[in-house]
């Protein structure tokens, strides 16, 4: 810094610090509710520390789920969660660097068109459009399968712009220079675009696998049994129990559960993650 | 619109490639979105069984519906008050951790994995700790005399979606203020220094005019955010109660529509939503390419 402020650099710290623990607070409750057994939460507080029944809840949750509320095992459901979130991330990206690189590297009648189809699927988040989105996906016969979780989601137009702008920024002579060389448009996509663009797949994965991961409302609608459940949409159903309180210790086991595989993509791979925040939103 | 110096000249191949992304936005995208508009200007019967054109009745409906205003009034209150909540406090720790010298990195890394929480998990969560029965924090506010019930009170409830909707939102908004910092040239913040203008002084009359495109974007990027990707914390906390204290917009088109099948109405107010996000994107296109001048 260039001017020296002690009590400054205090206030920072005791700043960032606060907003650290308010940041962890919930999740350092959740996490300890997932350690306790159903009779803990009677005595009309939620516990502060640790208690002895972590493992229990977490096996007896994977492997046999809640028989009272109807929700099936969590293991199945995570697996839903990450076949969705990884189709959904390996989907967009796809079709979005082959839709980018037809709009940059060629010239063609209703270009411009194209364009902006993609362009306003950013303006129409499926939240709105609900009722005759669930009508369409209804109607090809896609409820209850992972076609239909994935594939009304895998239209992106901002992975679209990502990859055009960077394409945009490839020198022109890489490309003139494999056309003189013989390469048709194909071998030069997998041999030199493709290449070029893998930091940018990899952030965009990272920002893609979350927002499939995170996805709520979406499977929420489409799956009627619950052999496609996804564990987001699972809290719900467990929480929910008709007639009595949620049991708090499974309820918060299925919490940390289903946040702790974004968090873990997020905090592994902060740099990516960062990169992909910030281009994506420009 | 910009291509190549140069380009292939293949005919049918851009179309085979754009084909998968256009097949799906016209499939689930666009023809969705056009039913929307076409159902907007029609009624069904309480059977389902035919249906006519009623033209702008659904829209008309709406502004005389005391739900409706109500719920327009909900999301005036609870859309800014997430924006002002999750921006004010990116910028603050953005701010505070600008000021540091050592220990970035780890405190970034402890601000920012809240993004990756879903906002129905956030919402539960906080659920949780606001639980009248089991809770901590009514706990707390009952040694202060404050009975907290969101279950009953409506401020309450909206205290409670308000939180669980900035909660998670501050990790993004913080990301973008330190790229925003990061981007201020030091030699003004010197500069500033050595004509005698104080850390406070220079926050003001420097760095935050310096970060004003930043927050703009920000500010009607947690609008959006705010208005529709809120939805699952109210689904899974409030449910839009107590006496509809909570009902947001995109909220009442799920319920109108899907719960109330009342399609003509939910499908006028789609049409709504889709005119503001319509009208923000534009905004924020516009602005964030031309900058906002300080």
């Amino acid at each position: 810094m260039i001017d020296r402020h002690p009590w400054l650099d205090a206030l920072a710290h005791a700043v960032l610090i606060i907003g650290v623990l308010v940041v962890a607070f919930p999740v350092y409750v959740a996490v300890i509710a997932s350690t306790h057994g159903p009779n803990d939460f009677m005595s009309g507080l939620v516990p502060l520390l640790p208690g002895g029944e972590m493992v229990a809840n977490y096996r007896s949750m994977l492997t046999d789920g809640l028989s009272s509320s109807g929700a099936p095992p969590l293991g199945g459901m995570l697996l839903n969660s990450l076949v969705m979130a990884l189709a959904i991330a390996f989907g967009k990206i796809v079709i979005s660097i082959l839709s980018a690189y037809a709009i940059v590297y060629f010239r063609f009648p209703f270009r411009a068109v194209a364009f902006w189809m993609i362009f306003i699927t950013l303006m129409l988040p499926v939240e709105v459009r609900i009722v005759p989105t669930f009508k369409v996906v209804a109607d090809l016969g896609l409820l209850d399968s992972y076609a239909g979780l994935t594939i009304p989601l895998i239209a992106s137009a901002t992975a679209t712009f990502l990859f055009r702008q960077f394409f945009l920024t490839v020198p022109d002579e890489l490309m003139e220079a494999a056309r003189i060389d013989g390469a048709g448009p194909l071998k030069f996509f997998r041999d030199i675009l493709l290449p070029l663009s893998r930091t940018n797949i990899a952030a965009l994965f990272v920002i893609l696998f979350i927002y499939g991961w995170n996805q709520y409302l979406w499977p929420l609608m489409v799956t009627t049994t619950s052999s496609h459940y996804t564990i987001v949409m699972g809290i719900k159903r467990m929480s929910d129990v008709a007639d009595a309180l949620p049991q708090w210790n499974v309820v918060m086991t299925t919490v940390v559960l289903a946040m702790l595989p974004p968090v873990i993509v997020v905090v592994g791979m902060q740099r990516l993650f960062v990169k992909g925040l910030i281009e994506t939103e420009k | 619109m910009q291509t190549k110096r140069t380009v292939f000249g293949n005919r049918l191949l851009p179309y085979a490639l754009l084909l998968p992304q256009i097949a799906v936005t016209v499939v689930f995208f666009l023809w969705p979105a056009a039913q929307a508009v076409l159902q907007s200007f029609q009624r069904e019967d309480a059977f389902g069984l035919s249906t006519t054109w009623v033209g702008l009745a659904n829209y008309l409906d709406l502004l005389d519906d005391p739900s409706y205003l109500n719920s327009l009034k909900v999301t005036a209150i609870f859309a800014p008050a997430v924006t002002l909540l999750s921006v004010g406090l990116g910028l603050v720790f953005a701010a505070s951790l600008d000021r540091l010298v050592r220990g970035g990195r780890a405190y970034s890394t402890l601000l920012v994995w809240p993004y990756a929480v879903a906002p129905a998990v956030a919402g539960i969560m906080w659920w949780f700790l606001f639980n009248p029965t089991v809770g901590l924090l009514p706990y707390l506010l009952a040694m202060i005399g404050y009975r907290w019930d969101h279950a009953l009170q409506p401020t309450d409830a909206m205290i409670l979606v308000v939180i669980a909707a900035s909660w998670k939102q501050v990790s993004y908004n913080f990301l973008f203020f330190m790229a925003g910092l990061q981007a201020i040239p030091k030699s003004m913040i010197e500069a500033a220094a050595i004509d005698g203008a104080g850390p406070v002084k220079r926050f003001f009359t420097i760095v935050f005019p310096l970060l004003s495109p930043t927050t703009f974007f920000l500010a009607v990027i947690n609008l959006v955010y705010a208005m529709f990707d809120t939805f699952p914390v109210i689904h899974a906390t409030t449910g839009g109660n107590p006496a509809q204290s909570t009902n947001i917009l995109v909220y009442k088109v799920f319920v109108d529509g899907f719960i109330g099948l009342n399609l003509g109405s939910s499908a006028a107010q789609s049409v709504v939503l889709m005119a503001i996000v319509v009208a923000l994107t534009v905004i924020q296109f516009k602005w964030v390419e031309r900058k906002v001048t300080y």
